[in-house]
């Protein structure tokens, strides 16, 4: 009981997350066609944080759900900690690119 | 000194572009002309007093080693300029200080005594005795030239500051510093140098004549006899420029030692005028070689060096008064005399430091006009004297001669003939003069002539002595002539050195031609039709100028006539295009260009409201997130109760918030290389906690399902 609780709970935070990370994609967008592109770099950078973030998030709730049968045997563990490391090597990259 | 002005301003005036380096050549040519005559030896006079006190300027009441203040008090005291600086209070400290610790070398010891004679500081507080008997004990062990010299020298001036030294063995020192001279009269630095110097000879010198002056009896007369007759064949190797005057110089193996012919010189001359003022006798030293030797020093002018100046003004002060030949010299205050102001014809004959010479007459032997070397136009014409100024002069109008460039021929002959033993004039003297006078030029006449047997279409008279202005016309069939005379005062015809006229073109394109004289007259006959492909087949107005100028020519002018409009035919095909003008030289010393730098213009930047209205939204979500969160309630249910897990879950997210700071830091101020590094250490302590706390929440997870 506690774990679905628990799991329901993490699902809800994640959608509200993934929604989060796709807002300011097209806020970015927006923003972009109003004023036009002259920090490319940060504006590519700034699209590919908020999709990237998006995908992996989407990816985890994939994976937690327990309806997908493909992910049995895979603790909802270990597909937090690919987010995690996966989140943070995109972090990375971006940082670099965002000059 | 006037009609030099002019004709350099004609110089400067006719800018002409591709002749200005033949003006430029023709230039250096006769300054260098006037100033070799202008720069013939003149006496110590007030330039070199101000040139003394720009070199000599203590620092700190202080002109360095003692060396360096003993050639600056030395030199301004000749100079008469020694009460200039108050150096005593620094300067005699030294001098204290260096004497009361009798140093180890002499050399400084000498020069210590040297600068104390010349500022007397507190004699009472120096034991003399003690350097004195220091000295004797250097003496007698020296066996190199320096330790002769500075010993002897200090012993000197010992006794100069009125201490009684005896030399006890001063044949012996005598015989010692004799053994080190050479047969040509020079003198090798010790016993075991191969090497014979002339700078050695003149320490030697030195150091005999103390020896002698120090001797507590007679010294040999015949030891005496051979170093005069030593002296004798050291000025046989003198050697002589060009100009009469002699030097001292010396060839070098090791360039380490160098000595300039300055120096060099001067220390021979205090060398020997040392020995000559205590031998009995004279020396046998003929004066043409005193006076060459005052002529080398004083055509040096006035030295940029200290050390130079130093040299120069104390050989010259020993040459002043010494007992073999006093120098007198012959100079002219101004080697360019007017004929239209009738200047006179100045000579002085003082002594190098510029005093009166003894009663003398002076001669014009003979002149000779430059240009025709041969037969002397004066001779014999004894000068007046001006007791006032004490100057001998000549009117050079009672002379009759014309302008131009002489040589000069004078003699000096004293009247009393005891002077004669005394004086060194050096006999005959040349110099070079510039007569200058006004040229009168007459018969000018431009014509324009057809070219059928030359019949003239225009004929215009030209006063060339005041500004006309003429305007002609012709075309390429006909010719153009100039022609004048020119006649100097005394009714010769005269030959300047430049005679141009030049044909300048709307179009700032000129053209050049030199006017040779033939027959007392200069002409200039242009064939239109043979300068067509010269001119360029440019028609229009050409300005006409005439340039006449010459250093003798007092009157020497650059001058517009006027112009004349040429009508030439069309150009061919393949005419050459006329050169492209040279800009002004002038511009080149103008203000350059300003040069503006181009920057990449900045991009266009959103209104800073709408981006601050953006940021906003982008957090809208993320505050609808928390409100959302708080909406819900944390869920920590899952979190590990035992403190094992827990802490490791806490390092976890800890270690999470510490990576995303890090993230934070690299974009602020880390480079890309500090980042890494950190995220080394970072990344495997994440891995390692984060392994650790999912592997507790798994099993949990895993029991409570098997459960």
């Amino acid at each position: 009981m506690a774990k679905s609780t628990s799991s329901d709970v993490l699902t809800l935070i994640r959608s509200l997350r993934s929604a989060y990370a796709a807002t300011p994609t097209n806020l970015k967008v927006v923003y972009m066609g109003i004023v036009g592109s002259f920090p490319f770099n940060s504006f590519l950078s700034g699209v590919l944080s908020c999709v990237g973030t998006a995908v992996l998030a989407v990816c985890l709730r994939i994976q937690v759900n327990k309806e997908n049968k493909e992910f049995k045997d895979l603790p909802p563990e270990r597909a937090f900690a690919d987010f995690v490391l996966c989140n943070l090597v995109l972090h990375l990259v971006i940082m670099n690119f965002l000059g | 000194m006037h009609s030099l002005f002019q004709f350099f301003r004609i110089i400067d005036l006719a800018g002409m572009s591709r002749y200005r380096w033949i003006l430029a050549l023709l230039a250096i040519f006769y300054s260098s002309l006037s100033i070799c005559t202008a720069s013939i030896v003149r006496p110590i006079s007030e330039s070199h007093r101000s040139a003394a006190l720009e070199l000599f300027v203590p620092v700190d009441e202080s002109f360095g080693s003692l060396e360096n203040t003993y050639e600056a008090l030395r030199t301004l005291e000749i100079l008469g300029l020694e009460k200039t600086y108050d150096i005593s209070r620094a300067t005699c400290k030294a001098v204290l200080e260096t004497l009361g610790s009798s140093p180890s070398i002499t050399k400084d010891l000498f020069y210590a005594l040297k600068v104390n004679g010349i500022l007397k500081c507190q004699i009472e507080a120096i034991n003399f005795e003690g350097i004195a008997s220091n000295m004797l004990a250097v003496l007698k062990n020296a066996n190199s030239l320096p330790d002769f010299y500075y010993s002897i020298g200090s012993l000197l001036l010992i006794k100069k500051h009125g201490f009684e030294v005896i030399l006890p063995d001063s044949d012996g020192a005598f015989h010692s510093i004799k053994a080190l001279s050479q047969s040509d009269g020079r003198w090798r630095y010790d016993s075991n140098g191969a090497e014979s110097s002339t700078y050695a000879a003149g320490m030697a010198l030195e150091a005999l004549a103390g020896i002698v002056f120090l001797a507590d009896s007679e010294v040999d007369q015949s030891m005496i006899g051979v170093v005069k007759n030593d002296i004798v064949k050291l000025f046989d190797i003198i050697k002589s420029y060009n100009d009469g005057t002699l030097y001292f110089n010396d060839k070098y193996v090791h360039s380490s030692d160098y000595k300039s012919p300055l120096e060099i010189s001067a220390a021979v001359v205090r060398g020997v005028t040392s020995f000559a003022e205590v031998s009995s006798g004279k020396l046998n030293i003929p004066g043409n070689k005193i006076l060459g030797l005052a002529k080398f020093f004083l055509s040096i002018g006035v030295p940029g060096s200290s050390k130079d100046l130093f040299h120069q003004i104390e050989s010259l002060s020993c040459l002043e008064n010494n007992r073999i030949y006093i120098p007198l010299v012959i100079s002219l205050p101004g080697t360019v005399l007017s004929l239209t102001s009738r200047d006179q014809l100045k000579v002085d004959v003082t002594t190098v430091f510029g005093a009166a010479a003894p009663p003398l007459s002076v001669k014009l032997v003979q002149a000779f006009n430059s240009n025709s070397e041969g037969k002397p136009i004066i001779e014999n014409q004894e000068l007046h004297f001006d007791k006032e100024n004490s100057i001998h002069y000549l009117d050079i109008a009672s002379l009759k001669m014309d302008v131009g460039k002489y040589k000069l021929i004078f003699e000096v002959s004293l009247h009393n003939l005891e002077d004669e033993s005394k004086y060194a004039t050096g006999g005959l003297t040349s110099f070079s003069a510039f007569f200058t006078g006004s040229i009168k030029i007459d018969k000018g006449e431009l014509a324009i002539l057809n070219s059928d047997g030359g019949s003239a279409e225009t004929i215009e008279k030209l006063d060339l002595s005041k500004d006309s202005f003429l305007s002609l016309s012709a075309n390429h069939l006909q010719k153009f002539r100039l022609s004048f005379q020119l006649t100097t005062p005394l009714g010769h015809t005269f030959k300047p050195h430049q005679v141009f006229l030049k044909l300048r073109h709307e179009t700032k394109v000129e053209h050049l031609f030199v006017i040779d004289s033939s027959a007392r007259q200069y002409k200039l006959i242009l064939d239109f039709l043979g300068l067509v492909e010269k001119f360029y087949y440019l028609s229009g107005k050409y300005d006409i100028e005439l340039t006449v100028g010459d250093a003798t020519m007092e009157n020497s002018f650059l001058r517009t006539l006027g112009f004349v409009e040429l009508d030439l035919p069309e150009p061919p095909e393949k005419a050459a295009q006329p050169p492209p003008q040279p800009a002004d030289p002038y511009l080149r010393y103008g203000p350059k260009q300003e040069i503006s730098h181009i920057f990449r213009a900045p991009e266009k930047r959103p209104p800073k409201e709408l981006s601050l209205a953006f940021l906003a939204l982008t957090f809208l979500p993320l505050i609808g997130f928390i409100i959302g969160l708080t909406k819900l309630g944390v869920n920590l249910k899952l979190f590990p109760s035992s403190p094992g897990p827990a802490a490791f879950s806490i390092l976890f997210h800890a270690g999470i918030a510490a990576v995303l700071l890090l993230y934070g830091l690299f974009w602020l101020k880390l480079d890309l290389f500090t980042a890494l590094k950190a995220l080394c250490f970072l990344g495997p302590f994440l891995v390692f906690v984060g392994h650790r706390t999912l592997s507790h929440l798994a099993s949990t997870s895993a029991k409570l399902k098997s459960s």
